[in-house]
C-alpha cells in the first residue's frame, strides 16, 4: 500500500545518567503512511522523536531520509535545522510557540534569514492562508498567540510544518489536549495530507485512536522495540499486550452507598484572567465515599477549582464548605487542616521541593506536629523513621529518604506525594491529573489508592484529561467548559464529548 | 523664577536632554538583554568600564569616536562574560550581574588608578563639544535643545530608532522577542538559543558603556571614581516602567533627565527652606516609584531568569 | 563529543573544595594585575602575608575588619537562601549606625549595661525596618527587591549626609560632618589591650553559630528554606510564604544593622559618612563564597578581610593601587559562581557508537 520508505531510524540509542530511555529501536516510514508510534508513559517515544528532531544527540544510530530520487542520504543528527533542512517537521507535546507573537511571526520564525533587512510579511501571509484553506487547519492569525485556544495554538504548531514544505510530519500526543470531536476532525485533516503525500509519525498512548487512525504501529515498551503491526491486522488485545508485557492490575470500582456530604460550594465565584480561569456562582457538592470526577481538556476552568480546594486562590464570593463548617479563610494550611489531601497537577512545581530531601518532603505539610518538632526545632530521628516506614509502605524507590527529592523517577514523586496525602487519612482528596505521566504499572498503583480512600469513605476530587480513566474511576461525573461546570447524565463518550466542547443540547 | 519659567525655558529641556543621555544608553541596553531574556545587572559595572575605557582610549590618543568605540568593545566584553555564564552554564543572573558589575568596577579602578597615581585634580581630555549644525541649531527653541547637543546625544536618539526598527521590522527582531518569551520556539525552528541571549547581551553591554562614556567624555571630561553614582540601576527601574519598549524608553529617560535638570535649578530657587538632600534623593525615589507602579506589566519577557539548556525537555 | 549531565549530587568534599579553591584561584590570578602595575609578583604577595600575619596586631587588624564582614555576609546568606535578594545591606549597616548614633551619643544616660543592649537593639530595628520596606513592596506589588534595595542604598547615604550636617552633627566636632561621639559606657568593651578589635567580634560569631543552628534544626530554618527553594510548592504545602519573607527580611537587616552598631560603637566612636567601604557589597560575595552556610560566613569574612588587610598593607609597602583587594574579591565571586556549576554538573566524553551491534 505505501511502497516507498522515506526514512530509516536505525539502532537509535540515548541514555540519561543511568537511565536508558531508548536502547537500540528501528523504525521505518513510508510516503503518504501514517504510523503510530505505541507505547506507553515512559516508553521512549518522545525521546526518540527528538531524536529524529534534532533535539537530542543519539548515543549509537543513525538516520536515513530519502530524497525525491529514492537515495536515501544520511541526516546530520543533532540539529533541528537539518531535520528541517531534510523536510522533517514536529508538532511537540508541550507547544513551541513565542505567546507575546501572533501566528505570522510565529510560523515565519525560522524560515527566514536573520538579517537587519526589512521583513517579508505580506507575503508570509499570503501563503500562510493559502496553507489553511488546503489544509483545513485554520487559525487566527493577527493575535497574539498567548490569546488563542489550545486547539487553535495546535494548528498554530501544524502550519508552523507546513508552512515549511514539511515531507514527514510527527505528531507528539496531538489529542491530548483536544475533545473526542476535535480528535476525530484532526485525524481527517490529516488523512487527506497523507494522501496528498505526506508521511506522518504520530505519538500516542491510547490504542482506541492508534487502530482507528494508522496505517501501521510500531510498538515500544522500556526504550526498546516491543513489536510492529500492520493496523488492519492488529487487535486491542494484541497491542496491549505488546505495550506492557505482562497483565496490568485492573481495579474496579464496586459500587458503594455514599455519605454525607464532604465539600460543598455555594455560589462560589473567583476572577481570573479569562473566563476559562475563573468560577461563576458554582455550587457543586462532593459526598463522602465517592469519587467526582471533572471531565474536560486541561485549561478550561479546571485550575481554579484546583485551586479553591487546595487552597491557593480565595474566593471573590460565596462559600466553601467542609463537613458542613464554612471556611472563613481560604490557605492551604486551613485546607490541611480541615483534612483535606491535595495531589497537585505540576509535581516538580507545587508537590516537592526538589532540592531538599525524600524525608523533608514527607513531613513539610505537618511542620507543626508534636511528633515532627519540639520547641520549635526538627526532630531529625523521628523524621527520619518516619520517612523510612512511609517510603516502605508506599513503595517509593530511589536513593533513599535522606537523598534529595529530584533524584526521583516521576512515578516515585507521585508515591512519595500519594504517601504523604493518604498517611494523614484525609476526609477529601483532590487528585489532579494524578496519572498523567506514569506509566502503566504507576498509574494502576494511584487507581488502586483512590479507590482504597474511597472505601475507607473518604471523598475524592479527580480532575483528569483522561476520559477513560473519569469514566473507570468516577461515581459522578461533571463535565467543565470555558468555566462552567455541567453535570454528566450519561456515560457516552461522544456525547461527554459534546460537552467538554461546550456543544451539548 | 517660578517653575513654569524653568519648564518653559530652552536651558532646562536642553539639560535634560543632556542628563538623559547616559539613561537613554543604558536603558535601551538593558532592554535589549532582558527582552532576550537575560537580565544584567552588571550594568553599573559597564558604565563605570565605559567610562574610564573611553577615556583613557583618548587620553591615550585614540581619538574621541576611537574613545566610544573602545568603550563599547568594553561593553561587549564584560557582556560577553555575563552571556557566558548566565547562557549556556544557566547560572544565577543575579549573581553574575552582580559579579559583572564588582569585577568591571574594580578593574576599570584599578587600571586608572595604576596608569595614573594620585593628583590633586584628575587628568582632562578635550570632550565631545556641542554641534552646530547649519539652519537646525539656530531654530528658536528647538535649535538649542535638540541640535545642539553633542555628538553622542545624536547616536543616542539615533540607537533609539535603530532599537525599535529592528524589534519591529526584521527577522532578528522576531527571534529575540521569541527567544524572551519561549526559548523552545526558537529552538524548534532550528535557531540557535545560546547565539542569540549572548549577542543580545553583547550588544546591549555595548550600549551600556556607551551611557558611560557619555560621562567622561561629553558630560565632564574627567574620570572621577564614584561618577556613575547608581545611574545603571536607575536604568535598570526604567526598563520596567517603559514597558520594554524603545519609545516609552526614550520618553523615561527624558522625564528622568528633566526631573534632574528640575532640582537642579529648584535647589537654588528654594535655597535653605528645603535640605538640599531632598533633591539629590528624588531621582531615586522617583526610580523606585516608577518601579512599584510598572512592575506588574503585562509585557514582562516570559522567559526573563529562566536558564534554559539544549537537550533537555 | 562532550555532554554535560546533571550529578547526583555534590558531595561535601566539591562544597567545601569550590569556595576553597576559588578563593586560591582568585588569589594566584591576582598576580596578572601585579604584574601591569610593575610590581614583583613574589615580593608582593609575601608583603600581603605578612600584612595579616606578621605581628599580633596585623592578625588582630584583620579580625576586626573581618567583624563587619561577618555581619553583612550572614544578613546576606540568610536573605538569599529565602531567595530574597538583599543587595541593600549597605544602606542597612548605615541605618544601624545612625540609630546608634541617635540613641548612643547621649539621648540616654544611662549604664552601660543598659545602654548597650539598646544601642544594639535599636541598631537591629533600624536595620530590619530598612529591608522590610523593600521586601513588603515585592510582596505587595512584585518590585523587584535588587534594584529597590539598591536604590535605597543611595537614598539612605543621602539621608546620612543630611542627618550628619543637621539633626546628628557633633556641635564640638569643628564643623566637620561627623556625629558626637558614642558615651563611654555605650562603647562595646575591647577584646584585646592595645588593639582594636573589640565585642563586636563575639556577637558576630555567635550570631552566626545561632543562624547555623537555626537554619538547620529549627522550624523556621526549614521554612525559609523550602520558601528559598521552591515558592510554590512551599505555599502548597501550607507553610505562610509572606510571613517567611518578611522575617528573613527583618533579620537579614537586623544583622546588617548590626554592622553598623559594630563599626560606631565599638570600633571607631562616632558616625562619618565613611564608615563602610562598601562592607555591605562585600558581605554579598562573602556569603556567596561561603555557599550561604551562615558557618561558612565566619571562614569566608575572614579570608575577605585577610586579602582587604593583606592588600592595604602591600599597597602601602608597594605602591599598588588597593584596589586589587576588589579585585581578588569580584574574581573570587565569579570563580565561586563558575565553581558552582562544576559542582552541579560533569562533563561525559560520549563516544559515539557507529556501528550497530
Amino acid at each position: 500500500m505505501h511502497p516507498d520508505k522515506i526514512l530509516a531510524l536505525k539502532g537509535l540509542s540515548k541514555t540519561f545518567g543511568t537511565i536508558a530511555a531508548n536502547c537500540d529501536v528501528d523504525l521505518d516510514l513510508h510516503r503518504g503512511e501514517i504510523l503510530a508510534l505505541l507505547g506507553e508513559n515512559g516508553a521512549g517515544k518522545t525521546t526518540l522523536m527528538n531524536m529524529l528532531f534534532g533535539h537530542y544527540m543519539p548515543d549509537a544510530g543513525q538516520i536515513e531520509v530519502a530524497d525525491a530520487n529514492q537515495r536515501f542520504l544520511p541526516l546530520t543528527l543533532g540539529h533541528p535545522q537539518a531535520a528541517i533542512a531534510a523536510g522533517i517537521g514536529m508538532v511537540h507535546q508541550h507547544f513551541t510557540l513565542a505567546e507575546n507573537l501572533d501566528a505570522v511571526d510565529n510560523i515565519m520564525l525560522g524560515a527566514e534569514r536573520l538579517t537587519l533587512l526589512p521583513r517579508k510579511r505580506v507575503a508570509a501571509e499570503k501563503k500562510i492562508r493559502a496553507i489553511m484553506a488546503e489544509s483545513g487547519l485554520t487559525a487566527p492569525l493577527d493575535v497574539a498567540v498567548g490569546k488563542l485556544t489550545v486547539g487553535e495554538r495546535q494548528r498554530v504548531e501544524i502550519l508552523k510544518a507546513l508552512y515549511r514544505d514539511v515531507k514527514i510530519l510527527v505528531l507528539d500526543e496531538p489529542t491530548a489536549v483536544l475533545t473526542p470531536q476535535e480528535a476525530d476532525t484532526l485525524f481527517e485533516n490529516i488523512r487527506a495530507m497523507a494522501q496528498n503525500g505526506l508521511s506522518v509519525i504520530f505519538i500516542s498512548h491510547k490504542l482506541r485512536e492508534v487502530l482507528a487512525f494508522s496505517h501501521r504501529i510500531t510498538v515500544l515498551r522500556h526504550g526498546k522495540n516491543a513489536g510492529e503491526i500492520k493496523t488492519d491486522q492488529a487487535d486491542e488485545q494484541q497491542i496491549a499486550r505488546l505495550m506492557v508485557g505482562a497483565e496490568t492490575p485492573s481495579h474496579t470500582r464496586e459500587t458503594q452507598a455514599n455519605g454525607p456530604a464532604i465539600l460543598r460550594f455555594k455560589g462560589v465565584s473567583v476572577q481570573g484572567r479569562a473566563r476559562r480561569d475563573s468560577l461563576q456562582n458554582v455550587d457543586l457538592t462532593v459526598f463522602s465515599g465517592e469519587i467526582l470526577g471533572i471531565a474536560g481538556v486541561s485549561g478550561n476552568g479546571q485550575t481554579a477549582l484546583a485551586g479553591v480546594i487546595s487552597g491557593m486562590l480565595s474566593v471573590e464570593s460565596g462559600e466553601v464548605l467542609i463537613e458542613d463548617q464554612p471556611l472563613l479563610d481560604i490557605t492551604p494550611a486551613a485546607m490541611i487542616s480541615r483534612g483535606v489531601g491535595r495531589i497537585p497537577e505540576d509535581r516538580h512545581r507545587d508537590g516537592i521541593v526538589g532540592s531538599m530531601s525524600v524525608a523533608e518532603n514527607m513531613v513539610i505539610e505537618q511542620l507543626d506536629d508534636p511528633t515532627i518538632q519540639q520547641n520549635g526545632l526538627l526532630r531529625r530521628d523521628a523524621i527520619r523513621d518516619y520517612a523510612e516506614t512511609l517510603s516502605s509502605e508506599y513503595d517509593v524507590r530511589g536513593p533513599g529518604a535522606q537523598a534529595s527529592a529530584r533524584l526521583l523517577s516521576g512515578g516515585n514523586i507521585q508515591k512519595l506525594i500519594l504517601a504523604r496525602v493518604f498517611d494523614r487519612s484525609p476526609k477529601l482528596i483532590l487528585a489532579n491529573q494524578p496519572t498523567r505521566g506514569l506509566d502503566m504499572g504507576a498509574a494502576s498503583e494511584v487507581a488502586r489508592r483512590l479507590l482504597e480512600a474511597r472505601g475507607r469513605g473518604a471523598g475524592i476530587v479527580l480532575i483528569s484529561e483522561d476520559l477513560d480513566e473519569i469514566l473507570k474511576l468516577s461515581d459522578r461525573i461533571l463535565v467543565v467548559h470555558d468555566g462552567a461546570f455541567s453535570t454528566a447524565k450519561t456515560r457516552d463518550r461522544a456525547q461527554l464529548g459534546l460537552m467538554m466542547a461546550g456543544q451539548a443540547a | 523664577m517660578d517653575i513654569l519659567q524653568i519648564l518653559l525655558s530652552e536651558s532646562f529641556w536642553s539639560a535634560s536632554i543632556r542628563i538623559a543621555t547616559p539613561l537613554i544608553f543604558g536603558v535601551l541596553g538593558a532592554l535589549i538583554c532582558e527582552k532576550s531574556g537575560v537580565l544584567n545587572l552588571g550594568i553599573e559595572g559597564i558604565f563605570v568600564a565605559g567610562a574610564m575605557v573611553g577615556w583613557m582610549a583618548v587620553w591615550l590618543g585614540a581619538g574621541l569616536w576611537g574613545g566610544v568605540l573602545a568603550a563599547a568593545l568594553a561593553g561587549a566584553f564584560f557582556g560577553f562574560l555575563h552571556g557566558i555564564l548566565t547562557v549556556p552554564l544557566g547560572l544565577s543572573q543575579h549573581v553574575s550581574g552582580l559579579g559583572i558589575t564588582l569585577f568591571a568596577t574594580s578593574v576599570s579602578y584599578f587600571s586608572y588608578r595604576t596608569a595614573l597615581p594620585t593628583v590633586s585634580s584628575p587628568p582632562r581630555i578635550t570632550p565631545f563639544r556641542p554641534l552646530d549644525i547649519p539652519i537646525l541649531s539656530d531654530l528658536p527653541f528647538i535649535g538649542p535643545i535638540l541640535f545642539q547637543q553633542t555628538a553622542l546625544t545624536f547616536l543616542a536618539l539615533f540607537c533609539v530608532a535603530v532599537v525599535w526598527y529592528i524589534f519591529n521590522k526584521t527577522a532578528l527582531g522576531v527571534a529575540l522577542k521569541a527567544v524572551g518569551d519561549n526559548p523552545n520556539s526558537v529552538d524548534a525552528q532550528g535557531l540557535s538559543v545560546y547565539s542569540l541571549r549572548i549577542g543580545a547581551v553583547m550588544a546591549g553591554s555595548a550600549l551600556m558603556a556607551l551611557g558611560g562614556a557619555f560621562l567622561t567624555m561629553s558630560a565632564f571630561d574627567a574620570f572621577f571614581f564614584g561618577m556613575v553614582n547608581g545611574r545603571g540601576w536607575i536604568c535598570i527601574a526604567l526598563v520596567i516602567f517603559a514597558s520594554w519598549r524603545p519609545g516609552k524608553a526614550l520618553l523615561g529617560a527624558v522625564l528622568f533627565g528633566a526631573f534632574d535638570a528640575l532640582q537642579v535649578r529648584l535647589q537654588t530657587e528654594v535655597g535653605a527652606s528645603v535640605p538640599s538632600q531632598v533633591f539629590l534623593a528624588a531621582p531615586y525615589v522617583l526610580s523606585i516609584f516608577a518601579l512599584v507602579i510598572a512592575a506588574r506589566s503585562a509585557d514582562y519577557p516570559r522567559a526573563l531568569l529562566t536558564p534554559w539548556f539544549k537537550g533537555q525537555r | 563529543m562532550i555532554r554535560i549531565e546533571a550529578r547526583d549530587s555534590a558531595s561535601s568534599f566539591m562544597k567545601l573544595g569550590i569556595p576553597v579553591l576559588s578563593a586560591c584561584v582568585a588569589l594566584l590570578l591576582a598576580a596578572i594585575p601585579l604584574m601591569f602595575a610593575g610590581a614583583p609578583v613574589g615580593a608582593s604577595y609575601v608583603q600581603m602575608f605578612m600584612g595579616v600575619f606578621g605581628s599580633k596586631f596585623a592578625f588582630s587588624e584583620m579580625l576586626t575588619r573581618a567583624t563587619p564582614l561577618i555581619f553583612t555576609g550572614l544578613a546576606a546568606a540568610l536573605a538569599f537562601r529565602a531567595k530574597l535578594w538583599n543587595i541593600g545591606a549597605e544602606g542597612q549597616l548605615y541605618l544601624g549606625a545612625l540609630a546608634a548614633a541617635a540613641i548612643g551619643t547621649g539621648v540616654l544616660d544611662i549604664s552601660g549595661l543598659l545602654l548597650i543592649p539598646v544601642i544594639i537593639l535599636c541598631g537591629c530595628a533600624a536595620g530590619a525596618f530598612g529591608m522590610a520596606v523593600p521586601a513588603a513592596l515585592k510582596i505587595r506589588f512584585g518590585a523587584d527587591e535588587v534594584v529597590t534595595t539598591l536604590l535605597l542604598n543611595f537614598i539612605i547615604l543621602i539621608f546620612l549626609q543630611y542627618m550628619l550636617e543637621g539633626p546628628l552633627k557633633d556641635p564640638m566636632g569643628l564643623g566637620w560632618p561627623q556625629t558626637a561621639p558614642i558615651l563611654d559606657q555605650g562603647m562595646l568593651p575591647p577584646l584585646m589591650e592595645r588593639m582594636r578589635i573589640h565585642y563586636g567580634f563575639v556577637i558576630a560569631l555567635i550570631c552566626a553559630a545561632v543562624a547555623q543552628f537555626m537554619l538547620l534544626r529549627s522550624v523556621w530554618g526549614f521554612k525559609l528554606r523550602a520558601v528559598g527553594e521552591n515558592r510554590n510548592a512551599a505555599g502548597h504545602a501550607g507553610i505562610p510564604v509572606n510571613r517567611s519573607l518578611l522575617t528573613a527580611a527583618a533579620i537579614s537587616g537586623a544583622l546588617a544593622g548590626l554592622a553598623g552598631v559594630s563599626e560606631v560603637a565599638g570600633l571607631k566612636g562616632y558616625l562619618t559618612a565613611d564608615l563602610s567601604p562598601g562592607f555591605g557589597y562585600t558581605g554579598i560575595v562573602v556569603a556567596m563564597l561561603a555557599g550561604l552556610s551562615p558557618g561558612g560566613v565566619v571562614v569566608s569574612a575572614l579570608f575577605i578581610a585577610s586579602v582587604f588587610v593583606g592588600a592595604d598593607s602591600m599597597s602601602r609597602a608597594m605602591g599598588v593601587s588597593s584596589y586589587l583587594a576588589d579585585l581578588v574579591v569580584a574574581t573570587a565571586l565569579l570563580c565561586v559562581l563558575v565553581g558552582g556549576f562544576v559542582a552541579r554538573y560533569r562533563f561525559v566524553r560520549v563516544r559515539r557508537q557507529l556501528e550497530r551491534r
